[in-house]
């Protein structure tokens, strides 16, 4: 089985474009943001007509300032009543929005290319080491965001993902990268597919809800920015880890029933294991905390911003700091 | 919205009419005794107090905090249950340490008693939540959809439209969208979505499920480690394992009377570029026998593909040289002879550490160190390995002679030479010229002499039986399953009346943050009711 060298110096020429192409995109979602804040309030505001239209068409006067208006709504309006004061967006930064999302699924092609190039040469499962796991985390992240995209207006976070996952990227390419090769035994199993593909899945999901709990502690309410509002911010968060955490809780389970067939239990308090367990405890806590009275809004934001911390940790700091059997990390000394 | 204790503190929705949500607390919090002075409280009333804190939504999240901050250390210090050799080592380089850390049971973080009262507590608070607020949903089940409020607009969702539908008609299509329905003189009362609630309950019961689950395999099953080398084999009993750690409800004689002969143990590695030496495959040829009357089969070990003999499972988890030798004393007598399973120092190359014990050597005991070599290569004036698989092996050895203290009754490790009553024989050099197989070292001072007589394999076993393992799965399955409903199911409610020739509708969901899925299902809502 040996390597293919010709496809994986394709990957790795195709990983580092692609981290140009986000960054490029990037400054695009950056320049409609700074410059054409009011389509930004705009396309709240409309989704929010959409919502009220839904319910209110064919008259049925008199609705309007009934007890109707969502609470998040409620916390919303007074930024879009200072968005709307702002002047009309200029066309070009509008058109530099649209181009960025353009280029972030140019860029989006390029990345799968690149991992599918890994596949292909080691002749199996691209993510068998850490550099290939953050690749394909970040490439779960931008999925995410370019699918909710299609439905949802949200462009405003591109310029965040983008950074995010060019960060990732980069990080993966100057401190993880190692050779396509083939892996350690263990990996030889077809868990790895389903065990390291929903943990991709889930932490794509969740680096979303991260990127926009940051945004949120960022934001302030009440005062006029070129952020998003944070009832959308919470909204999205929510949303990305309400599908993310049955995904990770599969994942964890899917983990389970690996170590049971390779290591001869199905738990066995590995650091690795502790830590999504903690991770899965602190997310958890993050749903309960989002449904209890006093914890709402900003403190359950922070709750998720630790869970994701922890996540990071799992990924990051467990690989390198403490030993253990998943060592298949294989980061350059 | 997902948890069961929401409704303690929460108005779903905050602007649900004045429809009673359900309460999960049995007694009503008009009273709080902790507020008012202890004075009146009575024992009867601290018990009650203290339920109530304990089921309380922000007890349970700091319970889940401290769960979360308990199970760190234990990924921090070496734990006994993952690998003692670890903590012994952390025991020799920081005694007081070890001694401080070790009283506090942080060895032993997931068996320690502080640890099991953070969740013996949660799940004491979680069955609090869960038990009455499944009671209170199994009623809630069963109870009719309430009576349409006056007021239809003035719910989250409403409409109006001229149309003559009769309640009956209404009800048929209310029903086939799987509605709940309630018929009044001129309403129609409409609710779906407890499967909502369902999952949520499910979640957390299964949850209890899995902790009962974990437990019963810990007291009924057994975990066990055991070396073999090429040639050797092993019979499934207490006394033939290196290690075994039964459950306390194990006994002696319950274990699977299974047997199996290691014939051979393959490793392959990538033999060149820049992952040269990185192991690709392990397979350990057995012959199993899985009762002593059955007759042996073959079957092939390997890593992610354990031994399963009714439910004890057999696991390849590591492997690693038994040079083998022959030990001549000064008597000219064989005082050894057999393979000497090493332990690797270094997995990129396999350089082995040996041991090799001749206690019956005369006129004294012999003991050698040896380093095995699998793939030799001179290096200026050493000798070093530069591949884990065996393509040059060769071992150096360091002979000892004299007192091999075996006799003091201190049990020794087989992989340790007590050099206290040993002195060198010979001129002890540090790089001796490494032995080939077949060749001989002789000794200084007529001590006998050692041959390198050829090299095997050893691999390294853990033996499982967990009666808890599919019930856990079951539980896990159904947590999940729990989950997915509870996440993804709205609780959501419409009603239909209709009035001289008009027909107003409305709807509200009781679960937050789904208004725009609903506002679209809403309007379908209306336009199958505004259908002719």
């Amino acid at each position: 089985m040996p390597t293919n060298e010709g496809l994986a110096t394709l990957s790795d020429q195709l990983i580092l474009v692609t981290v140009l192409l986000y960054l490029v995109a990037m400054i695009g979602f950056a320049l409609e943001l700074a410059f054409g804040r009011a389509r930004t309030a705009t396309a709240v505001a409309a989704k929010r007509e959409l919502v009220g239209a839904g319910a209110r068409t064919g008259g049925g006067g008199g609705v309007d300032g009934g007890p109707a208006d969502t609470a998040s709504a409620d916390a919303a309006s007074t930024d879009e009543a200072e968005d709307r004061a702002e002047p009309a967006p200029a066309a070009w930064a509008v058109r530099a929005g649209v181009v960025a999302v353009v280029l972030t699924w140019i860029a989006w092609a390029g990345h799968l290319a690149g991992i599918l190039a890994r596949g292909l040469a080691a002749d199996r499962w691209p993510w068998g080491n850490m550099y290939e796991f953050v690749v394909a985390l970040c490439f779960a992240a931008v999925t995410t965001f370019l699918v909710v995209l299609v439905r949802r207006p949200i462009r405003f976070l591109g310029a965040f993902v983008t950074v995010t996952v060019a960060l990732g990227l980069g990080f993966a390419v100057l401190f993880l990268h190692v050779q396509a090769g083939p892996v350690m035994p263990a990996l030889h199993s077809y868990w790895i597919a389903i065990h390291v593909s929903a943990a991709i899945a889930a932490s794509g999901l969740f680096t979303l809800a991260g990127v926009c709990g940051v945004l949120y502690l960022i934001r302030r309410d009440g005062r006029p920015s070129v952020l998003p509002v944070r009832a959308d911010l919470e909204r999205i968060a929510h949303s990305a880890i309400v599908i993310a955490f049955p995904i990770w809780t599969f994942a964890v389970i899917a983990g389970a029933l690996w170590a049971d067939r390779a290591w001869g239990r199905y738990w066995g308090w590995d650091p690795k294991e502790v830590w999504s367990f903690i991770t899965w405890i602190v997310y958890a806590a993050y749903l309960h905390a989002r449904a209890t009275a006093g914890w709402r809004g900003k403190a359950a934001i922070i709750v998720s911003l630790i869970a994701f911390v922890c996540l990071l940790f799992n990924l990051v700091g467990v690989n390198i700091f403490l030993p253990g059997l998943h060592s298949y990390a294989d980061v350059p000394q | 919205m997902a948890t069961p204790r929401d409704v303690e503190t929460t108005k779903p929705d905050g602007q649900a009419p004045a429809e009673p949500e359900p309460t999960t607390q049995g007694p009503p919090s008009g009273q709080r005794p902790g507020r008012q002075g202890s004075i009146k409280l009575g024992l009867v009333g601290w018990l009650r107090w203290g339920w109530r804190t304990l089921t309380s939504m922000r007890t349970a999240l700091i319970l889940l905090f401290l769960f979360a901050l308990a199970s760190i250390p234990g990924s921090i210090y070496p734990q006994r249950g993952v690998d003692p050799g670890q903590v012994a080592r952390y025991f020799q380089d920081n005694p007081t340490a070890a001694k401080w850390l070790d009283r506090f049971w942080l060895f032993d973080v997931f068996g320690s008693p502080w640890f099991a009262a953070i969740y013996l507590l949660l799940f004491i608070s979680l069955a609090g939540c869960v038990l009455p607020r499944a009671m209170l949903h199994i009623k809630e089940i069963r109870r009719k959809p309430p009576a349409a409020p006056s007021k239809l607009l003035r719910l989250p969702y409403g409409e109006a439209f001229e149309g003559e539908l009769t309640v009956e008609e209404a009800a048929r299509r209310l029903r086939r969208k799987r509605f709940r329905v309630v018929t009044g003189p001129d309403w129609v009362a409409a609710e779906k979505g407890y499967l909502r609630e369902t999952g949520n309950l499910l979640f957390h019961l299964a949850l209890l499920a899995l902790l009962f689950a974990v437990g019963a395999g810990a007291l009924y099953g057994y975990r066990g480690n055991v070396l073999v080398v090429e040639g050797d084999g092993f019979a499934n009993a207490v006394a033939a394992y290196d290690r075994f750690m039964p459950g306390q409800r194990v006994s002696a004689e319950s274990l699977e009377p299974y047997s199996f002969t290691l014939k051979d143990f393959q490793a392959s590695y990538v033999a060149a570029g820049a992952k040269q030496g990185q192991p690709i495959d392990y397979s350990a040829k057995i012959s199993v026998q899985d009762s002593p009357t059955s007759a042996p089969r073959d079957f092939e070990l390997k890593v992610n593909e354990p031994l399963d003999v009714n439910g004890t499972l057999t696991y390849l988890i590591g492997h690693g040289y038994a040079p083998t030798f022959k030990v001549t004393d000064g008597k000219g007598q064989v005082a050894y002879e057999g393979p000497v399973p090493c332990l690797a120092e270094n997995q990129a190359t396999y350089t082995s550490e040996c041991v090799i014990k001749a206690p019956d050597a005369e006129p004294m005991q012999l003991g050698f160190l040896g380093r095995f070599l699998p793939t030799t290569v001179p290096s200026g004036e050493a000798w070093v390995s530069v591949f884990p698989g065996a393509v040059n092996p060769t071992v150096q050895i360091f002979p000892f002679g004299g007192d091999l203290g075996m006799k003091s009754g201190v049990p020794q490790s087989v992989y340790q030479l007590d050099t206290d009553g040993l002195k060198p024989l010979g001129k002890m050099s540090a790089e001796p010229k490494p032995l080939a197989v077949g060749d001989t070292l002789e000794l200084a001072d007529g001590a006998g002499k050692i041959q390198f007589t050829g090299v095997k394999e050893w691999i390294s076993l853990q033996i499982t039986y967990d009666p808890g393992r599919l019930p856990a799965l079951l539980a896990a399955s159904a947590a999940v399953l729990g989950l997915v409903l509870s996440l993804t199911v709205r609780r959501r409610r419409v009603w239909v009346r209709m009035r001289d020739g008009k027909v107003t509708v409305g709807g509200l969901t009781r679960t937050e943050g789904s208004g725009a899925a609903f506002s679209t299902e809403f309007a379908e809502i209306v336009t199958m009711l505004r259908e002719e």
